[in-house]
């Protein structure tokens, strides 16, 4: 049951009417709960900034660190204990901008874990400034004559690193959310889900869709399947944000790879 | 008995760090400290535990943090340019109250400065790297056995108070070789343990009214939530003004308040001492022999020496201040500890300092000479 894993008393929650959070973050929840596991072998491990909020509604253990590090507190909980499920969530702040050099390291390395970083474009928390993946031309409180960078693809920026199971959904589709969400806990080895997420407060007010469902709405917009946009040239995918499982390959996680190596050093000794 | 082995400093560290119970180091390669690192690559695997090599110094002790709450003994060593970049969750160690060790074998600074060249610029870095108010511990190491034997007192520190302690070495002894008694296993204490944690459904992480709660593990039967943001008792984020009081005093007190506990000095002829060479890490060697010299033309001196640097031995310091006429604090930088001997000179006696940032260690002789000026 949802309410399992749904910690209530801290409730209601912290993000405004219309943030897409609360939709990742239930889909992440229903998702924990129907792998039977015990509570006490979950650990849930988030950054800082709207999404980071998560872990005060979650009732597994959880640690709040600091902005952009998320992944490496993960990455010492899971090698210290291999048993442990261990989930990152992390923003685009926490996860591709300030933590992109820990990002790319987790997912080279293939820890076994499940990253979701939720891309509301820009910076929540904080008023709404730009981040790294804050598409080009829009505005925020940082770029208020358009912004003049582009923005990652942070699915492409993982799988080149090596992630093994490497995926994007948004918050519009929840049915396929789900489905990417289960299908990144039941893979062995860094798995990485972004959820393009919308956050009318800043992002949206800033661009014309101060409105939740205008927001959502330009979200469907600019979606693409990934077989969709196989037929599509560079320019009609400018911008868009292409949904699917661009990668899902075995590839031995980091945990086990140590694991051979310390049973060597055993069998030598021995 | 133990066996007797001649080792370099940064290697009797991470031998010391596994004898403590240490089975986890996460760290980034860095000049003059790579040893532990090299040696802790070696060790580990041999003993079931993990060594990895992280991407940065922050992604470091962020590994050693998280393994820390998943129950290992956790260190990692670096030096001054990379406790810089450690500064930040140093601060979620402290408010967290997450124990690991974070040994600092210090070079010349600032910035990349002379990276094979010793240094003791890092005091305040130790005592005020991170942001906010907190105390801090940080032991000095002065011999390869030291190195060996103090590691145990930090990890046994770290756990005690549920903190990050500083092991605050030097180039001078990280390279030092010398000879190093080790313990035979059966003579190693075993290592100290939290204390058995309560009922399950009530654990607390951050109740602290019947002594410090100790830190469950992560997958062990306990459900908690550890956190670098101001919490409550339950760990749960929490802005009430009385509550952020009480946690933050909380943070100085265990420490500050146990002072007596954790300050460990070492005092040298200071029976009949009228003047004290105060001093810490490489550079209380150098006192040492200059107290030699001293003594050899017949000038009492004594040496106290800091093993633990913070918090401050105030006693110690207090009652040499009682005792002498002149007091000399050689340090290798412009003077980053000497401060905390002026403001307890109530008697206004001389005392000063010797002070060297030219990446070589002081002489016996440079104090000596110091000590012939105050006495005229
Ligand atoms: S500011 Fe934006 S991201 Fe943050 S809670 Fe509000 S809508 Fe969500």
């Amino acid at each position: 049951m949802l309410q399992d894993y749904l910690l209530e008393e801290n409730l209601p929650h912290f993000w405004c009417a219309g943030c897409g959070s609360g939709i990742v973050l239930q889909s992440l929840l229903r998702n924990i709960d129907k792998q039977g596991w015990k509570r006490e072998d979950t650990v849930v491990v988030t950054g800082i900034g709207c999404w980071g909020k998560a872990d005060d509604y979650i009732k597994t253990n959880t640690f709040h660190g600091t902005h952009g590090r998320a992944l490496a507190f993960s990455t010492g909980i899971k090698l210290a204990n291999p048993d442990l499920h261990v989930f990152t969530l992390m923003g685009d702040g926490d996860g591709i901008t300030i933590g992109g050099n820990h990002l790319i390291h987790a997912a080279r390395r293939n820890i076994d874990l499940v990253a979701i970083m939720v891309n509301n474009l820009n910076y929540g928390m904080t008023g709404g400034q730009y981040s790294g993946t804050t598409p080009r031309d829009a505005i925020t409180k940082t770029s208020p004559y358009g912004h003049i960078e582009t923005g990652f693809d942070v699915c492409r920026v993982v799988q080149a690193a090596g992630g093994s199971f490497v995926a994007r959904g948004t918050v519009y589709d929840v049915v396929q959310l789900n489905k990417l969400i289960e299908q990144a806990i039941a893979h062995k080895g860094f798995s990485f889900v972004e959820v393009i997420s919308p956050c009318p407060t800043h992002f949206g007010r800033s661009n014309h869709m101060a409105a939740a469902v205008e927001m959502m709405r330009w979200i469907k917009e600019q979606t693409v399947p990934l077989a969709r946009a196989a037929s599509m040239s560079p320019q009609e995918l400018e911008g868009k944000f292409v949904t699917g499982v661009f990668e899902n390959s075995q590839r031995e996680d980091y945990s086990t790879a140590y694991q051979r190596v310390v049973d060597r050093l055993k069998g030598e000794a021995g | 008995m133990g066996k007797i082995r001649f080792m370099q400093g940064n290697e009797a560290m991470t031998e010391g760090a596994i004898a403590a119970g240490a089975r986890f180091y996460a760290g980034y390669p860095i000049t003059p400290s790579t040893e532990v690192a090299e040696t802790s690559a070696i060790r580990l695997p041999q003993v079931g535990g993990v060594y990895i090599q992280m991407e940065d110094e922050i992604g470091s002790i962020a590994a050693l943090i998280g393994a820390a709450c998943a129950g290992k003994k956790a260190y990692t060593a670096t030096s001054g340019p990379g406790l810089s970049l450690m500064a930040e969750n140093l601060g979620v160690a402290v408010l967290g109250e997450v124990p690991c060790v974070i040994i600092d074998v210090q070079r010349s600074g600032p910035s990349t400065g002379m990276a094979t060249r010793p240094a003791q610029g890092d005091v305040m870095q130790a005592r005020w790297g991170t942001h906010g108010d907190h105390a801090m511990i940080a032991l000095a190491p002065s011999s390869v056995q030291d190195c060996y034997d103090l590691m145990r007192t930090a990890f046994a520190y770290a756990q005690r108070y549920r903190t990050p302690v500083i092991f605050l070495a030097d180039e001078i002894i990280g390279h030092l070789r010398e000879r190093c008694v080790i313990p035979d296993p059966e003579e190693i204490p075993p290592a100290e343990q939290p204390d058995a944690i309560g009922n399950l459904q009530e654990y607390r992480p951050y109740d602290h009214t019947n002594g410090l709660a100790p830190l469950a593990a992560y997958g062990s039967k306990h459900i908690f939530k550890i956190n670098g943001s101001m919490h409550d008792q339950m760990g749960r984020p929490c802005a009430d003004p009385q509550n952020a009081d009480q946690v933050i005093r909380h943070l100085s007190e265990k420490i500050e308040g146990a002072k007596d506990e954790i300050t460990l000095t070492r005092a040298y002829r200071m029976e009949d001492a009228s003047y004290v060479l105060i001093a810490y890490g490489g550079t209380a060697r150098s006192a040492l022999s200059a107290m030699e010299l001293a003594r050899a033309e017949g000038i009492p001196v004594g040496v106290l020496q800091l093993v633990t640097v913070w918090p401050v031995a105030e006693k110690e310091i207090d009652a040499a201040l009682a005792q002498v006429k002149a007091v000399v604090v050689p340090e290798l930088n412009l003077g980053q500890f000497i401060g905390e001997v002026r403001v307890r000179n109530r008697r206004n006696i001389p005392v000063v300092g010797v002070n060297r940032v030219d990446g070589k260690p002081i002489e016996p002789a440079e104090i000596l000479e110091k000590l012939r000026e105050v006495m005229a």
